[in-house]
């Protein structure tokens, strides 16, 4: 168990502390929200109707950001090969690497999202959902994210094909978030798509370890 | 193993059959190809869709494909994860460029039918958006495909993504119908939806497409064993 509690401290630590952590993702979210009206027009009622889509979708921008050095700074100072030896199952080891990922950059996203989603032109009554939402969907985001980045190991441009992996994947949980903003928004029953975003959460959690432990000893054999 | 790739497994018993088989499908293909398209263009004018109808004779058979060769990726992707089979993974790699290239023939003919008959060439519809996410894991595969230079670890990575992206395209499938439809329903299979002198050409065309998909995927595995086999020949001979 301590050797558990080692691991949540360092992940954690490293994604907040080594380049920037949550200052820098919070920064790249802000500098999204802030070009938007910019290309869309300052009309009120035009940004209004796109204010939360236009939030969400940020939301999962920003949380690619990081992803390249989640395994690609172990993998080349070579603690992932010294990982793959301990008695820390590997897939326990990425589950709390992602763990750590969205302690770092998915909780002040979730912070900053209800924030950016009322300057666009939300309602205010919406920002306990875009708050619960975005804490639900960035762990989502951080652990099918974590597939992507373990699989773009030892590739070249891996930040760029990490993006290109990950979007595709993102499609499901930026449908039922956005979708429970929305219904809340016109006053429908929102909680059938926070259910399901938080059943694909789960099912990401559950079964993305397992594919990063797999891509992580194929960079590594 | 299933028992036809469990016999092809050998990789000489492969080349010997796909030597007639891949020039015989080829032909099956070419013929049914003529005959769907001869009969697609005898069939009369929708009295609805107009000439237009006929776009359903490419365009349907290529979103199907687009989809069994997906299947057909993760199937050979499994097999090459798991046996570490070379060609399964041959197999897995030609399937998804041919996979690609259906996607795209179905995007853009849905996009050229879509024109005069919803006025938009691309509408934000449930099926269009699942099978344009389709076509983005295909092009993420082959990215990932690409850019390792490590043969076998690249080979071994794009199998993951593919087995990923098996387990993820019925989420993304139900998630855009849950959260848009405009396209109508598939009445392929459906008794009676489809008048018989559609249903005929729509079905030669489909046989069409999976003989032309057979020919093409033995000829690129093919290709593909030939060029690792000069590959390893050119590694001995500068071995000395």
């Amino acid at each position: 168990m301590s050797r558990l509690g080692a691991l949540i401290r360092r992940e954690t630590t490293l994604a907040w502390g080594r380049g920037g952590g949550p200052l820098v993702t919070v920064g790249f979210y802000a500098g999204v929200a802030t070009l938007l009206p910019l290309a869309i027009g300052p009309e009120r009622e035009r940004l209004a109707a796109v204010a939360t889509g236009a939030a969400w979708v940020a939301l999962a921008l920003a949380s690619l950001l990081s992803l390249e050095r989640l395994f690609e700074r172990d993998y080349e100072d070579g603690a992932l090969d010294l990982m793959t030896l301990s008695e820390t199952p590997l897939e326990l080891t990425s589950a709390v690497k992602c763990l750590g990922q969205w302690i770092a950059t998915g909780a002040p996203l979730a912070l900053a999202a209800p924030v950016a989603a009322i300057g666009l032109g939300a309602s205010a009554a919406l920002a306990p959902l875009i708050f619960a939402c975005a804490l639900l969907g960035g762990l989502a985001f951080a652990f099918v994210g974590g597939i992507g980045a373990a699989l773009s190991l030892g590739a070249r441009r891996g930040g760029l094909l990490t993006a290109v992996i990950v979007l595709p994947l993102f499609t499901p949980p930026v449908i039922f978030g956005g979708g429970a903003l929305d219904a809340m928004a016109s006053g429908l029953p929102w909680q059938a798509a926070f259910a399901l975003l938080a059943a694909y959460t789960a099912a990401a959690v559950a079964l993305g370890p397992l594919a990063m432990a797999a891509a992580c000893r194929n960079a590594l054999s | 193993m299933i028992p036809a790739p469990a016999f092809l497994a050998n990789p000489e018993r492969f080349m010997a059959f796909s030597r007639w088989a891949a020039p015989a499908l080829g032909v099956i293909a070419v013929v049914l190809a003529l005959v769907g398209l001869w009969l697609g263009w005898s069939a009369p004018p929708d009295y609805q869709q107009g000439e237009t109808v006929r776009i359903m004779f490419i365009h349907v058979p290529a979103a199907i494909m687009a989809m069994f060769v997906y299947a057909c990726l993760g199937v050979a992707s499994f097999l090459a994860l798991v046996y570490r089979h070379v060609l399964a993974d041959c197999a897995a790699q030609s399937a998804a460029v041919l996979g690609t290239g259906f996607t795209g023939l179905a995007l853009v003919t849905g996009s050229l039918w879509g024109r005069p008959m919803w006025g938009a060439w691309w509408v934000w519809d449930a099926r269009l958006t699942s099978v344009l996410v389709l076509f983005l894991f295909y092009v993420a595969y082959l990215s990932l495909r690409a850019s390792i230079d490590d043969e076998t670890k690249g080979s071994r990575a794009a199998a993951i993504l593919a087995l990923v992206g098996l387990i993820n395209l019925p989420i993304v499938h139900f998630s855009v119908y849950w959260w848009n439809s405009l396209h109508q329903g598939s009445s392929m299979f459906t008794p009676g939806a489809l008048a018989p002198v559609y249903a005929w050409p729509l079905y030669v065309m489909l046989l069409a497409y999976l003989a032309g998909f057979g020919s093409l995927w033995l000829v690129r595995i093919r290709g593909e064993v030939w060029r690792r086999r000069a590959e390893a020949a050119a590694l001995r001979a500068a071995r000395g």
